[in-house]
């Protein structure tokens, strides 16, 4: 594992997986329209994992969304290269007529992967978010946090190098989501995976990131980075996370700020 | 620090302590406590209607008693021409069916997909289901005569917009966080409309089937009192007959066999494929 040997990652990696340069996006149009992202330039290396924090309405999602190729960019570009990019949300939106493994497969059974590769491909990534013996289970039978993680197996099963997270552990109680957060950091750091994560809790974004990224609210940019130069793996409670947690949140908060005056 | 071991444990603590425990179902209790209630209303409505005959409201022979129909609903099962009409009976009913299955279908998935087509036709369909079937057979019988396909054409009419409505609302009401899964696992075209919109809207569908049903039974009941082919003996026609020669007896027996017969299917195929539905979705509740 490479955080093992390493305190921190290089600072400059070589390549970017993701380049967005001078992307905007005005959802509506007529008499109201909502600027979503204005201009918004940011690049993220290859096997770096970035966290973007911003308040609500600075278009942390939108941009998520325009990365997977989802919505339809106004101006402006983004190049993933010839990475594949698996998206996942803060729901584990599972097909519910489906047993557990084979949720995994779904995503392999649109790319046509044959039906044997797909079986083992699935029980591996099972193992991998330690729930092999729930393979056969139906989604409903599932607690939210355990969802979750067969959502993060499908989402790799996508063969994505590149994981854009969107909230994915907010709705989950804050027990089960520190335990995530290691068994994420611990999948990221065994493969060579470019995690781009939302979310709004600023700890959970010192606790995992390389680096943080604030956002602007409307429109959305990007208003500072903070490096998260901490050895891993760090805790949630810890100082150095705390002590970074609270100069992001000060800047948050002056740029929430802004909005009402 | 945290180490993969103490993670592992984490996470099977947390699971032990998320999952819901499953009680192991036995099933004669099961069975016992679905199946006593309705023996009870049945034993209640028996005793009504033996209550109304000692009454004496109508003679014997115009209201007979369970009793008797009971009686002479055996002597019915053992004769061949009873079994003769059941099986053309069930023939329409089967062919009807499918038919109205497949149309349906058919434009249920044009209307789901289609913006245009909704709003011309949407609430058409929505309309033809609300007319009665009955209404249809005067012009069923001057277009196709006394005939098989009289009846075929208005079970058809009757059941198939109910199931167009229910793949309709059915697609309607999928959630779109599962549409926009789908889209971001890479389902396109057919394979998103197999893979995806069909197992989502599964349960609209059925429910749609099951009405459908209910339906082609009610519209086959009345056609076989309308249109009677002499060489075509069916339970609508011996209904018919016992009440041209004033059989009471004979008369409720058959409508005793179109009960359980509308029953049975409902229940033994729609209602266990809900059934089945609902439980592996998990929109069972625990009762």
């Amino acid at each position: 594992m490479k955080a093992v040997l390493a305190p921190t990652r290089p600072a400059a990696p070589p390549a970017a997986a993701i380049t967005i340069e001078g992307v905007s996006k005005t959802y509506g149009d007529g008499r109201s329209p909502v600027v979503a992202l204005d201009h918004l330039s940011l690049q993220v290396a290859a096997g770096e994992f970035v966290c973007l924090v911003g308040a609500s309405g600075c278009g942390k999602s939108t941009l998520l969304n325009l990365i997977a190729g989802i919505y339809r960019i106004d101006e402006g570009t983004i190049a993933t290269g010839a990475h594949r990019v698996g998206l996942m949300f803060q729901e584990p939106a599972l097909f519910p007529w489906l047993t557990v493994a084979q949720n995994v497969e779904a995503a392999m059974r649109f790319r046509g992967v044959p039906r044997d590769r797909r079986r083992a491909r699935a029980a591996e990534l099972l193992d991998l978010v330690s729930l092999g013996p729930c393979a056969t289970w139906r989604p409903h039978q599932l607690s939210g946090g355990m969802q979750q993680r067969v959502a993060l197996a499908r989402a790799l099963a996508q063969d994505a190098d590149i994981l854009l997270m969107d909230e994915p552990f907010g709705a989950l109680d804050a027990m089960t989501r520190d335990v995530l957060h290691d068994e994420l950091e611990r999948i990221w750091q065994a493969s060579p995976l470019t995690i781009l994560f939302v979310t709004h809790n600023v700890r959970e974004a010192v606790r995992l990131g390389d680096r943080v990224v604030l956002l602007s609210s409307r429109p959305g940019r990007v208003v500072a980075e903070f490096p998260v130069a901490l050895p891993r793996p760090r805790r949630i409670e810890g100082g150095p996370v705390s002590t970074l947690a609270a100069t992001v949140t000060d800047a948050l908060r002056r740029e929430v700020h802004r909005h009402g005056h | 620090m945290v180490t993969d071991r103490t993670l592992a444990d984490d996470l099977r603590g947390l699971d032990a302590l998320d999952t819901p425990r499953m009680e192991p179902a036995r099933r004669g209790a099961a069975v016992w406590a679905a199946v006593w209630p309705k023996l009870l209303a049945v034993g209640l409505a028996l005793a009504a209607w033996q209550a109304v005959v000692w009454s004496g409201w109508r003679p014997r022979y115009v209201l007979p008693g369970p009793g008797a129909v009971f009686s002479r609903l055996g002597s019915e099962l053992t004769d061949p021409r009873f079994a003769k009409a059941v099986t053309v009976t069930m023939q329409r009913a089967v062919t009807g069916f499918a038919l109205a299955a497949v149309l349906g279908s058919l434009l249920g998935l044009a209307v789901s997909q289609s913006r245009i087509l909704r709003r011309g036709i949407g609430s058409l369909i929505t309309g033809l289901q609300t007319m009665p079937s009955i209404a249809w057979f005067p012009f069923a019988i001057l277009v196709f005569k006394l005939s098989e396909a009289a009846i075929l054409f208005v079970i058809v009419v009757g059941a198939a917009p109910a199931i167009a409505n229910g793949l309709i609302a059915g697609v309607d009401q999928i959630p779109p966080l599962l549409l926009r899964a789908g889209r971001v696992l890479g389902a396109r075209g057919p394979a998103a409309w197999r893979h995806v919109v069909f197992p989502a809207a599964l349960p609209g569908y059925v429910a749609g089937l099951k009405q459908g049903w209910a339906f082609a039974w009610r519209s086959l009941m009345a056609g076989e009192l309308l249109v009677i082919i002499a060489s075509r003996p069916s339970i609508g026609a011996r209904l018919q007959f016992a009440r041209e020669l004033s059989d009471a007896t004979g008369l409720m027996a058959m409508m005793i066999v179109v009960l359980v017969i509308g029953i049975l299917i409902d229940g033994l195929v729609f209602g266990a494929l809900e059934r089945h539905i609902r439980r592996t979705r998990g929109l069972l509740a625990g009762r």
